[in-house]
C-alpha cells in the first residue's frame, strides 16, 4: 500500500517537473520582453536624465512631478482622452450598424461585408497614405468636395482645429469593420423567431433593438469595448504619416509622445515615467476585464 | 389590413436598409478606390479627377524603382515566418503545460502571463529596445520578432484548445505506449488544428502590418519590413507625388489583401476565434 502511494507521489512530482520544464522557455522569453522591461521601466522612471556633465541620479518621483507640471503633458493626455472618447463609442456604434446591415436581407450583401471589413486588413501606415489623398489641402478629395459648395481650401492636417479629428476619422475607418465581425457572429446566434415573436407582440423595430437585441449583444459589446480601449492607446502608427503629432501637439497621443521622448529627445527617464502611467491605465482596463467580465465573453 | 400594414412598413425599411448599407459600403471603400484610380493615372490626371485621363503604369514603375521593395518583401516574409514559428513553439509547450500539468505556482504563473495581454509590447518600447540592443539583436529580423514570440494570447488560446480535448484520447495513446511528448504530438496538436490555423492567420495579418516596434528596432534596409519601408518612401521629405505613393501603398498591401479576398471565410473565422493578438 505504501509502495503504490509512494510511487504515485514520485510520478506526480515527475509530472510537475515535466510541466514546469514545458513553461520554462515561455517564462524565459516573457521575462526578457515583458516582466523585466516592466520593472526596468518603473526603476528608470525614478532617475534623472543623464548629461555629459551630470550623470543620471536617483530623483524619486521628480519625473512624475515635472510631467504633471508640464502643460504639454495635459494636452497630450487630453488629446488621448478625446481620441478614446470619440473612437470607442463611434466605432462600436458603427460596427453594430454595419453588422445589422450586413446581416439583413440586402442586395450585394457579400460585397458590402467585404467593403466594411477590408480596411481592417490594411496596415495603419498604408491607411494613412490612402487618407493623405483626402486630406491634402486644395488638391485633396475633401477640399475638392467642399470646393463644390464654395468652401475654400482647408489644411486638414496642418491646423490645430482639425488635425486630431482627421486622425480620429482614420482610426474609426480602420476599426469599425473589424469590430463588425464580432457583432455579426453574435447576431447569427440569435434565433430569428425571437424577432418574429416580438413583432407579433406588437413591439416596433426600435423597441426590439433596444429591449431585446442590445441586451443580448451586451457580452460582445463589452468584449469589443475592451479591445477599443486598448486600441486607443496602441493605434498611433498613422500619426507618423499624417501629422507627427502636430501642429503644436494638437494631435499628439501618449504612445507617440513616449516614442518621441525616448527616440527623438533621448529623454528615457521621462519616457519611462509616461510608460508607467500608461501601464497603470492598461492595468485598470485589465481589472475591468477580469473583475467585471470574468470569463463570460469570448474567452471560453 | 392589420397584417398588410407591417409588411408594407417592413418592405420600405428593407429598401432603406439596403440603400443605407450600400452608401456606407461605397463610403468605406472610397479611400481604397481612389488610391486604385490614382495609381493608374498620371499625377496630373489623378489630381484633377479627370475621368478620361490616360491610364498608365508609370507610377508603379517609378515606385518600384524608388526603394528596395524586393528586400522589404523578403524581410516581411521572413519576419512573419520567424514570429509564427517562435509562437507555435513557445505557446504550444506552455499551453500544454497549463492545460495538463499542475506544478507549484502554476496558477499564479498563468495569471502573470495573462497580464501580458495588457502589458503590450508596443508600450514597453523603451526597455525592449534596450533589451534587444543588449542581446545584440538590434537591426535584425530576430530582434523585431523576439518580443512577440512567447505570446500570452497564444498560450491562453492553446491552453483552452488543449483543455477541450477529451481525456479518453490521451489515455488511449498512453495505453499504446506514448510518452507525454508523444501525447502532445499525436493527440493534442492534431486535435487543436483549427485553433492553430486561426492563430496563424491572425499572427500573420498582425505582423505583416506591424509598424512602430519594427521602426524603432531597425536601422537598415537589410532588416526593414514593408511597413517601415513604405513610411520612409512616402515621407513628405522624400517629395514623392501622391499617385506614386498610391502605387507603392497598393503593392505593399496587395499580398495580404489578395490572400484575404481568397480566404475570406477562414480569415474572418480566425479573427473571431482569436480576435485579439
Amino acid at each position: 500500500m505504501t509502495d503504490t502511494s509512494q510511487l504515485h507521489r514520485i510520478e506526480s512530482r515527475r509530472l510537475a517537473l515535466y510541466g514546469s520544464l514545458l513553461v520554462l522557455p515561455s517564462v524565459f522569453m516573457l521575462s526578457l520582453f515583458a516582466f523585466w522591461p516592466t520593472l526596468a521601466t518603473l526603476w528608470a522612471s525614478l532617475f534623472s536624465k543623464g548629461t555629459s556633465r551630470r550623470p543620471s541620479s536617483f530623483i524619486g518621483l521628480d519625473n512624475y512631478e515635472s510631467l504633471f507640471a508640464n502643460p504639454d503633458f495635459w494636452q497630450v493626455v487630453g488629446n488621448n482622452l478625446i481620441y478614446a472618447g470619440v473612437t470607442i463609442p463611434v466605432s462600436i456604434a458603427l460596427a453594430l450598424g454595419m453588422a445589422l446591415w450586413a446581416n439583413a436581407r440586402i442586395p450585394a450583401r457579400a460585397m458590402v461585408r467585404i467593403a466594411y471589413f477590408t480596411p481592417a486588413m490594411l496596415p495603419m501606415v498604408a491607411a494613412a497614405n490612402l487618407w493623405l489623398f483626402f486630406y491634402t489641402p486644395d488638391i485633396g478629395v475633401l477640399d475638392r468636395l467642399f470646393g463644390l459648395v464654395g468652401i475654400g481650401g482647408t489644411n486638414w492636417l496642418g491646423q490645430p482645429e482639425t488635425a486630431l479629428a482627421s486622425v480620429i476619422v482614420v482610426t474609426i475607418w480602420k476599426e469599425a469593420g473589424f469590430f463588425m465581425i464580432f457583432y455579426l457572429a453574435a447576431l447569427q446566434t440569435i434565433p430569428p423567431d425571437l424577432k418574429e415573436a416580438a413583432l407579433i407582440e406588437g413591439a416596433g423595430r426600435w423597441t426590439y433593438f433596444r429591449r431585446i437585441l442590445l441586451p443580448l449583444l451586451m457580452p460582445t459589446t463589452l468584449f469589443v469595448m475592451v479591445n477599443a480601449m486598448i486600441n486607443s492607446v496602441k493605434l498611433i502608427d498613422h500619426l507618423f504619416i499624417l501629422t507627427k503629432g502636430g501642429p503644436n501637439n494638437a494631435s499628439k497621443l501618449i504612445l507617440y509622445w513616449i516614442w518621441e521622448n525616448a527616440f527623438s529627445y533621448f529623454d528615457r527617464p521621462m519616457a519611462a515615467a509616461l510608460t508607467v502611467l500608461v501601464l497603470i491605465v492598461l492595468g485598470i482596463v485589465a481589472l475591468i476585464q477580469f473583475a467585471v467580465l470574468e470569463r463570460r465573453i469570448h474567452y471560453r | 389590413m392589420s397584417i398588410a400594414t407591417p409588411t408594407y412598413a417592413s418592405r420600405t425599411s428593407v429598401t432603406l436598409d439596403a440603400v443605407g448599407a450600400l452608401l456606407l459600403a461605397v463610403l468605406w471603400i472610397a479611400p481604397l478606390a481612389f488610391a486604385l484610380w490614382a495609381a493608374f493615372h498620371t499625377p496630373q490626371g489623378a489630381l484633377s479627377f479627370d475621368l478620361f485621363a490616360p491610364v498608365t503604369l508609370d507610377n508603379f514603375r517609378t515606385a518600384w524603382a524608388g526603394a528596395p521593395w524586393p528586400r522589404y518583401f523578403l524581410n516581411t516574409t521572413m519576419l512573419v515566418t520567424v514570429i509564427l514559428a517562435g509562437q507555435l513553439f513557445f505557446c504550444t509547450l506552455a499551453g500544454y503545460a497549463f492545460a495538463r500539468f499542475h506544478f507549484p505556482g502554476s496558477d499564479l504563473l498563468f495569471m502573470l502571463i495573462l497580464l501580458q495581454l495588457f502589458i503590450l509590447p508596443e508600450v514597453l518600447i523603451v526597455e525592449n529596445y534596450a533589451m534587444v540592443s543588449r542581446l545584440g539583436l538590434f537591426d535584425s529580423i530576430l530582434g523585431i520578432g523576439a518580443p512577440y514570440m512567447a505570446s500570452a494570447f497564444g498560450i491562453f488560446l492553446l491552453r483552452q484548445a488543449f483543455k477541450g480535448v477529451p481525456r479518453e484520447l490521451e489515455e488511449a495513446a498512453r495505453v499504446e505506449g506514448c510518452g507525454w511528448t508523444g501525447v502532445l504530438w499525436r493527440v493534442y496538436i492534431p486535435a487543436a488544428k483549427p485553433v492553430y490555423l486561426a492563430y496563424a492567420l491572425v499572427s500573420i495579418a498582425t505582423h505583416w502590418n506591424n509598424f512602430l516596434w519594427p521602426l524603432i528596432v531597425t536601422n537598415s534596409n537589410e532588416s526593414r519590413p514593408l511597413t517601415v519601408g513604405l513610411s520612409l518612401f512616402a515621407a513628405p521629405e522624400s517629395g514623392v507625388n501622391i499617385a506614386v505613393i498610391s502605387a507603392a501603398t497598393l503593392f505593399t498591401i496587395a499580398p495580404l489583401l489578395v490572400a484575404f479576398l481568397i480566404f475570406q471565410r477562414q480569415f474572418i473565422q480566425a479573427f473571431l476565434r482569436a480576435g485579439i493578438r
